[in-house]
């Protein structure tokens, strides 16, 4: 017969009962659970913290961090690459940037750089993008010069917005291109071209065109000669003075100014040696005494 | 009696605490075995599925979540014996029931079987002020019933109205309502020790649980195993526990008399030992295995090697038939079930309609039982087995554990008692205070 003996069943203490309990009670394991890790963490950071060496050693590890990342190869820049440039421009662009390269693309700020690009006359759009292999492309929209803007400060190229796209040191520079001059004229360049689309006619003869007063051109002929128009509607008026031209040979005579400024009344003045020639063939006809 | 109102009224209050933040213990304190279930009241919404039958009686309001089991040490009769003992007992079954439920029970509703229980029918009669009776009228009905001299150190464990009788109707279950001029109750009161009481609360204090509620464990047995006709029509339950036997007599779903006798299934290993000089231990092993109350023919060439290691081989391998366990078993047996026999004569069992006889309890698993208590119970003998409840485990669904689910129960529908009355109006100075603590005590 197997030997009994009274099952094994010994009681808890008190106390392992009593921490059974207590490990029981919710709010004693919500504490255990989250109080005590929240606050080991807090103290030990807290303590950790107080230090001001640690302090500054916490920040200084975290910033050659930050740059050990940032200088790591895949995020540098080695070259700038500039497209649809000129020379002097591209040498501009390099000149405003004035980035030293290798430099990591973290530090590189594209929107400062693009305004400081945009904001070179010459250059119309710009458009910074970091190239994989590490290259800053800088696609550039250049101005194109429409017209020679001669005012006080000396001759200028503008678009045909009326911007400045570059300084012009001689005339002759830039002989293919209109002159326009007088203050304001490089705000209405379009209406200038147009005028000088609309004067093809007596192309070879315009030297350029005036404005007057910020408020009406004056077309500049050779031999002194001007067409002055009206505000409104110019080139109407232009082609008026061509027709007459054409039919009249009117530009050939010898007259200083054709005044179109009041268009219902075209008014031409004449020069001095052909007033006299006038006044002399008026005496003959009529038979007056010539003075 | 403000005494007893005060205290039970406290436990009430704990109780429903308890059961409002939905954990309470039940704890059944035998002299073989402590069991503690934990329950948990979930609101019977949440295992009401479809419509139909309800709430089950209540048990569909609760669910076992823990239940540990312990050999009881320091108990004897169903009575705290060495208290430190008790002490490390309960706290091993409710450690182990709390480590299965994962919860912390502060509650703890206990029963136990000892104390020696004694039943007095108490009547009480008033004129009604009003013809109507209210739930004052019945207050003040409970309050003149004349309370008999219980003796010294006597505690009231259970005082039930069991009926109300209104003029010349009687046998009212609740005469709330009706129309009538004299009002009387007959209240069923049970008085247990009161230093078995005081020691089970000290126990409990000793480890940190508070009793929220306590009852006799034959009442609980009762309600546990009784069917509901036989609580109706009236039954007697026995439950048959280690250190003592208790019976319990339900008539009308109410608890009429309840009593115990100091025999049980420790005796009969007791027995056991003696007349086979045999360790205690291996006495219940031979009993649990081979005991029987009915030998035949049979039983004598069945033999039960009963060893011991004293050394001498001639004692080492004794060998019994099982004829002679049952020889030594069944006059305990018989003498248990006579002395309960004599107990219910004494309660007037036999004048009642029904005579239904209910052996539940560790005991009552004795095989060939069935057999034997018919010839001194009478003819109508089952042996019950509690009722099942949600989530107990199939090791705590014997008859053993009769008592302990009768508690759950007890604590999911307490009967009214006594104390769950208002103190009747003469006790109190204002009308106007009284309602006003009604009014706070109805809406919170």
């Amino acid at each position: 017969m197997r030997q009994v003996a009274p099952r094994r069943d010994p009681a808890p203490s008190r106390a392992a009962y009593r921490l059974h309990r207590l490990w029981l009670t919710p709010i004693f394991r919500a504490l255990l659970r989250i109080g005590v890790p929240t606050f080991v963490f807090v103290f030990s950071a807290g303590a950790y913290l107080s230090d001001p060496e640690n302090r500054v050693e916490l920040a200084e590890t975290v910033i050659d961090l930050r740059r050990s990342i940032q200088e790591r190869p895949e995020f540098m820049v080695q070259m700038l690459a500039i497209d649809g440039a000129s020379t002097d421009v591209a040498d501009d662009i390099h000149e405003v940037l004035a980035v030293d390269f290798p430099i990591s693309s973290f530090d590189l700020d594209l929107i400062a750089m693009r305004q400081a690009v945009e904001g070179l006359d010459a250059v119309a759009e710009a458009e910074l993008r970091i190239r994989p292999g590490g290259i800053l492309n800088i696609e550039v929209a250049e101005r194109q010069p429409v017209a020679v803007w001669r005012s006080r400060q000396g001759l200028d190229l503008v678009d045909a917005e009326g911007q400045r796209v570059a300084e012009l040191h001689a005339r002759s520079e830039r002989s293919d291109l209109p002159l326009i001059a007088g203050q304001g004229a490089s705000d209405r360049v379009a209406e200038a071209l147009a005028i000088f689309a609309a004067a093809e006619p007596i192309a070879d003869r315009i030297r350029g065109l005036l404005r007057v007063g910020e408020r009406r051109w004056t077309v500049v002929l050779d031999r002194g000669q001007q067409i002055h128009l009206p505000e409104r509607d110019p080139i109407a008026a232009l082609e008026q003075v061509i027709a007459l031209d054409h039919a009249q040979d009117l530009l050939a005579r010898d007259i200083s100014v054709v005044d179109m400024r009041n268009v219902r009344r075209p008014t031409v003045r004449i020069n001095s040696a052909a007033l006299d020639g006038l006044r002399q063939v008026r005496s003959v006809h009529e038979g007056g005494v010539v003075r | 009696m403000t005494d007893l109102y005060q205290t039970q009224r406290a436990m009430r209050n704990m109780r429903r605490a308890a059961i409002q933040r939905g954990v309470v213990a039940i704890l059944d304190v035998g002299t073989s075995k402590i069991a503690c279930l934990i329950l948990k009241f979930d609101g019977p919404d949440k295992f009401h599925d479809g419509d139909g039958i309800g709430s089950m009686a209540g048990q569909s309001a609760f669910r076992v979540i823990g239940a540990a089991t312990t050999r009881s040490r320091g108990i004897r009769f169903g009575e705290i014996d060495a208290m430190a003992e008790t002490e490390r007992a309960v706290r091993t079954a409710v450690q182990a029931a709390q480590k299965m439920a994962h919860v912390r029970v502060d509650h703890v509703i206990a029963c136990f079987s000892g104390g020696q229980p004694r039943s007095y029918g108490l009547a009480g009669e008033i004129d009604l002020q009003n013809t109507v009776v209210t739930e004052e009228d019945i207050a003040r009905v409970l309050a003149s019933s004349d309370v008999p001299d219980t003796g010294v150190d006597r505690d009231v464990m259970h005082a039930q109205p069991v009926n109300f009788a209104l003029d010349h109707r009687s046998g009212l279950a609740d005469p709330r309502g009706q129309i009538g001029n004299r009002l009387a109750c007959d209240i069923h009161m049970l008085t247990v020790d009161t230093t078995v009481v005081q020691n089970l609360i000290h126990c409990l204090k000793r480890c940190d649980l508070e009793l929220a509620g306590v009852a006799s464990s034959a009442y609980a047995a009762g309600i546990s195993s009784l069917v509901e006709d036989e609580q109706e029509l009236g039954a007697a339950c026995i439950d048959m526990g280690g250190g003592a036997t208790s019976l319990s007599i339900f008539i009308k779903k109410h608890m009429i008399y309840a009593d115990s006798v100091r025999l049980g299934g420790c005796h009969v290993t007791n027995d056991i030992a003696k007349g086979l000089q045999i360790p205690l231990a291996v006495a219940e092993r031979i009993k649990t295995f081979h005991g029987g109350v009915v030998a035949t023919g049979m039983d004598d060439r069945e033999m039960i090697e009963i060893g011991s290691d004293s050394g001498d081989w001639e004692k080492d391998r004794r060998q019994i038939s099982r004829s002679e366990l049952i020889g030594i078993m069944r006059p305990r047996v018989e003498e248990i079930l006579e002395e309960v026999r004599s107990r219910l004569d004494g309660a007037g069992f036999e004048h009642l309609p029904s005579q239904q006889i209910i052996l539940t309890g560790g005991c009552s698993q004795i095989p060939g039982l069935d057999t034997l208590a018919p010839k001194i119970l009478g003819q109508q003998v089952r042996i019950g087995r509690p009722l099942r409840v949600q989530g107990l485990p199939q090791a705590a669904t014997g008859a053993s554990f009769a008592s302990a689910v009768g508690l759950c129960l007890f604590a999911a529908h307490p009967q009214d008692e006594w104390w769950d009355f208002d103190i009747p109006a003469e006790g109190y100075p204002a009308r106007s205070l009284r309602k006003a603590v009604k009014w706070f005590r109805d809406n919170w």
